[in-house]
């Protein structure tokens, strides 16, 4: 009996994660209104590409020990410098793409995707 | 000691350039015109008679970096300016490569003043790119060094029959990653070249390096190449660049390119870390880093050497 549940819970569970892998490999799942992060760590954006509903705030957090800035691309927001443990957050209100660099470092790319 | 030797095309006699390089203080560069001479270690050259003509070049003083890579970066700079006043034959003036400030602050960009201008020499600035984060997106870094500059900062002058020319890669910087001179300042560079003659020396300083060190840190400028098509046909080109925080120097054909150390914080070789930010050394070992390094271009032999000594020792 033991075996047969944890077998079952088992597989159920193996099914559920394919599936949500699966998801998130054909549609980026976008997350729901609200706050999400972008972690600098290495001079590296982490996630590099966030898909998220139109209305979130992401917010940047730099972990290095040099300062980053966050300029967007089309010229929509620059943000200032923002040195160890500092932030800077934007709400993304219009759906569409939008890349960014870091404009002291622009090897340092990344892209935010807002589903409406 | 470590003594790097390159194979070189040639340098002309006339134009021959040596330096010396105080790593962690300064760059020592002098001018002999006709016999260029060995001017041997830089303990050797503050006690020395030298003649001729010499300038200095320091970069990325960071004045504001506290972290543990270096607490104290007013007091590393304190430190070269001090190296600096010791040099009995007064160097003609200074250079800074860039990077004066950490955050582009009033107060960084005060004791960073303070305490270079204890050195009693003319000082020739060019931006790093924490030079310009200041609200006003360089308006600070230009109220106080851009004074006689054209755009974003940049200028050339004529000394000892050598033209200068100071370049501005820091601004206006586009995704993918290098430093960027811009149309207009290649155009400005364009013109300021014209009608001088092939056998002026030329001096190019930039805070980031012109020629491509490291694509994958950002370390070089993408509209490097164009300004040195513009440089090609003068015989004597040294293009002096800050930024990486550590010497790295190659010569090819009429052209020197190198760069200096930082007085404030090493940063790694090329694709050695995981990220080229400030490198942590043990701290009894900073200055150890931060040696001294003397470089002569002899003419005839066809190569340049370089003779690194570290300031600890």
């Amino acid at each position: 009996m033991t075996i047969n549940l944890t077998r079952r819970g088992f597989a159920s569970l193996s099914l559920a994660t394919f599936a949500l892998a699966t998801a998130s490999l054909l549609a980026p799942r976008a997350k729901a209104a609200g706050k999400a992060d972008v972690k600098i760590d290495n001079f590296a954006f982490a996630p590099e590409t966030l898909t998220i509903a139109s209305g979130t705030t992401v917010t940047w957090t730099n972990r290095d020990d040099i300062p980053h800035s966050i300029v967007e691309s089309s010229g929509l927001f620059h943000s200032q410098a923002f040195d160890t443990n500092g932030s800077y957050s934007y709400t993304f209100e219009k759906a569409g793409t939008y890349d960014y660099i870091c404009g002291l470092h622009p090897h340092m790319m990344g892209k935010i995707i807002v589903k409406s | 000691m470590a003594k790097h030797d390159h194979e070189d095309g040639g340098i002309d006699r006339r134009h021959a350039l040596e330096c010396m390089i105080w790593a962690g203080t300064g760059v020592l560069w002098t001018l002999s015109g006709g016999i260029p001479k060995s001017v041997g270690l830089v303990g050797e050259a503050i006690a020395a008679e030298a003649t001729g003509f010499s300038f200095l070049q320091i970069s990325d003083s960071h004045i504001g970096f506290s972290k543990p890579q270096n607490p104290n970066a007013l007091g590393t700079l304190q430190e070269a300016i001090g190296k600096v006043k010791s040099i009995k034959q007064r160097p003609a003036f200074m250079i800074h490569t860039g990077d004066i400030t950490h955050l582009s602050k009033a107060n960084e960009f005060d004791d960073a003043n303070q305490v270079i201008s204890e050195a009693r020499l003319d000082v020739r600035y060019v931006p790093g790119e924490h030079d310009i984060i200041d609200e006003g997106r360089g308006k600070a870094y230009l109220d106080r060094y851009g004074k006689g500059s054209k755009g974003d900062g940049w200028y050339s002058f004529d000394d000892h029959g050598v033209h200068f020319v100071g370049l501005v890669n820091v601004v206006d910087l586009k995704g993918g990653g290098l430093g960027n001179l811009g149309e207009a300042q290649l155009a400005w560079l364009a013109d300021d070249l014209r009608g001088k003659p092939d056998s002026m020396p030329i001096v190019v300083f930039a805070h980031i390096p012109l020629w491509v060190v490291y694509q994958e840190w950002g370390w070089g400028t993408q509209d490097g190449t164009r300004a040195l098509e513009l440089l090609k046909r003068f015989g004597s080109v040294t293009v002096l660049n800050g930024h990486i925080h550590q010497i790295i120097q190659k010569v090819e054909g009429n052209m020197t390119f190198h760069t200096a150390l930082s007085t404030a914080f090493p940063q790694p070789a090329p694709g050695t870390a995981p990220s080229p930010g400030p490198m942590l050394v043990p701290a009894e070992k900073l200055r150890g880093v931060l040696g001294l390094s003397s470089v002569k271009i002899e003419q005839g032999k066809k190569q340049l050497a370089i003779i690194d000594s570290t300031l600890a020792g």
